[in-house]
């Protein structure tokens, strides 16, 4: 269940973002949560709701944009978005892949007032 | 300077990936203008990893580690993988001298159990926290007499979700997965796997009383992180415990 403190670090940066910005309030925020990041997007929705209170946040919709997995394979040279956990290349089926995005945890955009 | 503890390990630039070639900064751009309703005047870009003061403070005890020469191994499994059990052999044989910082919900039992066979250590306990983090972990590096250290093992708190989500400042990550935890641990927790730059199957004197396929679970680790490395241990078997050495030996060479 972390989670919660995964929360609590997303909170940090929007009250600092807040200030930085002398914002009396945050309405949305945006993040983008990769499908291998780790983190159940329900678990970290519950998570906003329970700790938003008495935090600049209070009041704010909670976005989270779901990134899958995209590799890019050095054999074939390109990039491919995969809808299952099978890390070899859909179009070779060559395992000489990395991941280029669907790993991180990414606070994108706050709107404020 | 260290802000929180003084030492001279100087501040690093923000992790904030900014980097403008990155292809997940370029994916992130998209999400964001592929949304209209974000162009508001009172909308402000942001696009910062969630954990970046952790990522930071990870930046920094690695730093800690390099200028002592010292390499950093995080081990994380399930509880009763093997962890400990795995440390102890090792004190034993090790041609590198290490030391342990441990992480537990609750007891110092593990740090104990480290003490007693003359290898320093230091016990965290977590509370509540399922994972440590790189706060915590470098609060237990300046316990360590790293002077006097050739590796830092970092026990992390038996859990195979939450600790993979952390980097504490380690250098390597070795994961660990027991034969009696059943034949389905790698596919249902990939996220751990992929951290793992060494994968240990231990428990392997126990292969004989369990429906264990270790061809197929080395397979499922490949599909998850090809070219991962992974070796089979026993604490029965001393020359398992001696290939893992050999592998901490090998990367010590390129640290
Ligand atoms: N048969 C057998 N038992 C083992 C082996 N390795 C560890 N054990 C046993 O498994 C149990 C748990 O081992 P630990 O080393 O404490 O496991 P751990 O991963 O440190 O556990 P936590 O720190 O609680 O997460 C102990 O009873 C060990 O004796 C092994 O290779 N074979
Ligand atoms: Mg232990
Ligand atoms: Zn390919
Ligand atoms: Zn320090």
């Amino acid at each position: 269940m972390h989670e919660y403190s995964i929360v609590q670090a997303l909170l940090d940066q929007c009250e600092e973002h807040a200030a930085a910005h002398d914002a009396k309030k945050i309405l949305k925020v945006v993040t983008k949560i990769g499908v291998l990041s780790g983190v159940e997007p329900d678990l970290l929705q519950t998570a906003f709701d329970t700790f938003k209170e008495g935090t600049i946040c209070e009041e704010a919709e909670f976005v989270i944009h779901l990134q899958k997995i995209v590799i890019y394979c050095r054999r074939c040279k390109k990039e491919s978005t995969l809808e299952e956990l099978n890390l070899a290349c859909p179009r070779c089926e060559s395992l000489e892949t990395s991941i280029v995005d669907g790993e991180e945890m990414y606070l994108m955009s706050l709107e404020m007032e | 300077m260290c802000k929180d503890c003084g030492c001279s390990i100087t501040e690093h630039h923000h992790h904030h990936d900014h980097d403008h070639h990155s292809h997940t900064h370029q994916a992130a751009h998209e999400t964001l203008h592929h949304n209209p309703q974000l162009n508001d005047s009172k909308t402000i870009e942001v696009i910062s990893k969630i954990l970046d003061k952790n990522d930071h403070e990870a930046a920094h005890n690695r730093a800690h580690f390099d200028a002592h020469g010292v390499l950093a191994i995080n081990l994380m499994s399930s509880p009763g993988s093997g962890k400990t059990t795995l440390l102890e052999q090792m004190a034993e044989r090790a041609p590198f001298r290490f030391g342990v910082i441990e992480g537990d919900l609750e007891t110092n039992r593990d740090a104990d159990r480290i003490r007693e066979r003359d290898i320093p250590a230091y016990q965290i306990t977590t509370g509540s926290a399922c994972h440590l983090d790189a706060f915590m972990v470098h609060k237990g590096l300046h316990e360590m007499p790293l002077d006097d250290l050739e590796v830092c093992f970092v026990e992390n708190v038996g859990n195979l979700v939450c600790p993979a989500s952390y980097d504490v400042g380690t250098h390597l990550n070795i994961v660990l997965v027991s034969v009696p935890e059943g034949g389905d641990k790698i596919e249902k927790y990939p996220v751990m796997f992929r951290q793992a730059d060494l994968v240990l199957i231990t428990k392997t004197d126990l292969l004989p009383y369990f429906d264990y396929d270790i061809e197929h679970e080395k397979e499922q680790a490949r599909r998850i992180k090809p070219g991962v490395d992974i070796l089979e241990v026993s604490s029965k078997d001393p020359e398992s415990i001696d290939r893992v050495i050999e592998w901490i030996e090998y990367k010590r060479k390129f640290q």
